[in-house]
């Protein structure tokens, strides 16, 4: 049971995938927009990851060591392929909004990492959950950086307005400067919280 | 003429692939630390890069297509990339190792680079033909080593700056990285 716990915190808190590994800059940064473009590459790179896991760790005895990561990445873009074409046909508006990046969730370091570091070395129904865990960790984040930027790029949350009409738009968060400058500070953020409950700790251990 | 020029100057400067398009972060971040590194992962990318554009579009244009698999593309496209950075490795390895002692160490990184595959999806987007994928393809990694000597050379000055202690490391990096950004930002109004 402490395992399945442990799980979850390492993937939404303690080794968050973005805010604390720094995987998968590339589609953080570029996708977070809107929170709607966060949230739906964060439920595609989701559905990968838990079924990569599982599919991997259903395969981890019979897959040779030498070829490894080769069979991971033929794994992870044949389950890619299938959601891409599942969103260009039930969702082409968000194909259309994500560009060249649904497919580009194969090139994601967070999916390869979980594959060589989890899922070779646990069960099916761990190699499950922390498909779970972790990519919820990516959505929260990816959910965190595009409100922040939506709410100041644009005034509105979800495409519907929150800020009085008085308030002027701060362009330069929906533009490219604005994605590392919004991750630089989530992050900064991160790493303020964990020293803090670091420091805590150490003060009860003592 | 003039629109393969324009396809090299809008990917090097005004859609550059780190600033603007935000492919490759990950080796952007990883080997800015100094700009001899920078400029070795820099000539790697480039090399690789080149060659996949080609190899991508002719497999594409003349094996996927006629026989109706587009939709492996993403599979396919990974797959040519692996294979052809071990080659390189190997190629380099036996015959100009003075290169491979140079570019060794970054080959293998270049195979998870995103750039790499994005390049060659890209291409085949914008429906480019054998000569502008190419040129795509070696002008985007062109961009890609200017931004990564960029950076190298700001963070030869960070190292003595003294950030916040909750934006050492990676924050104040991402902070410098989304100035040099907006500094590109400006050439966004350019057109040829």
């Amino acid at each position: 049971m402490s395992n399945i716990k442990k799980i979850f915190t390492d993937g939404l808190f303690d080794k968050n995938p973005i805010l604390v590994q720094l995987l998968g800059t590339c589609a953080t940064l570029a996708v977070t927009t809107s929170v709607s473009n966060g949230l739906a590459m964060g439920l595609s790179t989701t559905a990968v990851l838990i079924f990569s896991n599982v599919f991997i760790s259903l395969l981890r005895k019979f897959i040779p060591g030498e070829v490894r990561i080769a069979s991971y990445v033929v794994v992870i873009s044949g389950f890619v392929t299938a959601i891409e074409l599942l969103i260009k046909a039930f969702l082409p508006e968000i194909n259309k909004s994500q560009g060249v990046f649904i497919p580009l969730i194969v090139v994601n370091c967070i999916i390869l990492s979980r594959a060589e570091s989890f899922a070779s070395k646990n069960s099916v129904l761990y190699s499950a959950l922390d498909g779970v865990s972790m990519g919820a960790g990516f959505t929260l984040a990816l959910v965190i950086v595009s409100a922040i930027r939506e709410i100041i790029g644009s005034g509105t949350f979800l495409g519907m307005r929150i800020l009085p009409d008085s308030y002027e738009p701060a362009l330069i968060f929906i533009m490219s400067a604005g994605a590392f400058f919004t991750l630089a500070f989530v992050v900064a953020g991160m790493n303020k919280i964990l020293s803090a409950i670091k420091k805590k700790s150490q003060k009860e251990g003592k | 003429m003039k629109e393969i020029l324009l396809i090299a100057f809008a990917a090097i400067i005004t859609e550059n692939f780190i600033f603007s398009r935000f492919l490759g972060i990950c080796p952007f971040l990883g080997v800015s630390e100094k700009p001899s590194t920078a400029a070795g992962m820099g000539f790697a990318v480039m090399f690789v890069m080149t060659v996949s554009s080609a190899l991508t579009w002719l497999v594409y244009e003349f094996i996927l297509v006629p026989s109706g698999l587009e939709y492996i593309k993403t599979i396919a496209f990974i797959l040519i990339i692996a294979a052809l950075v071990q080659i390189i490795e190997m190629f380099l390895k036996k015959f100009v190792p003075a290169l491979y002692q140079a570019l060794g160490i970054y080959l293998p990184l270049i195979t998870t680079n995103c750039a790499v595959l994005g390049a060659a999806l890209l291409n085949i987007q914008n429906g480019f033909n054998f000569i502008e994928s190419v040129v795509f393809g070696l002008s985007a990694a062109i961009g890609f080593t200017v931004a990564l000597l960029i950076f190298a050379g700001v963070r030869e000055r960070l190292r003595f700056a003294t950030p916040p202690a909750a934006f050492k490391g990676i924050p104040i990096l991402l902070v410098s990285a989304g100035l040099i950004a907006m500094a590109f930002s400006g050439f966004a109004g350019i057109s040829l």
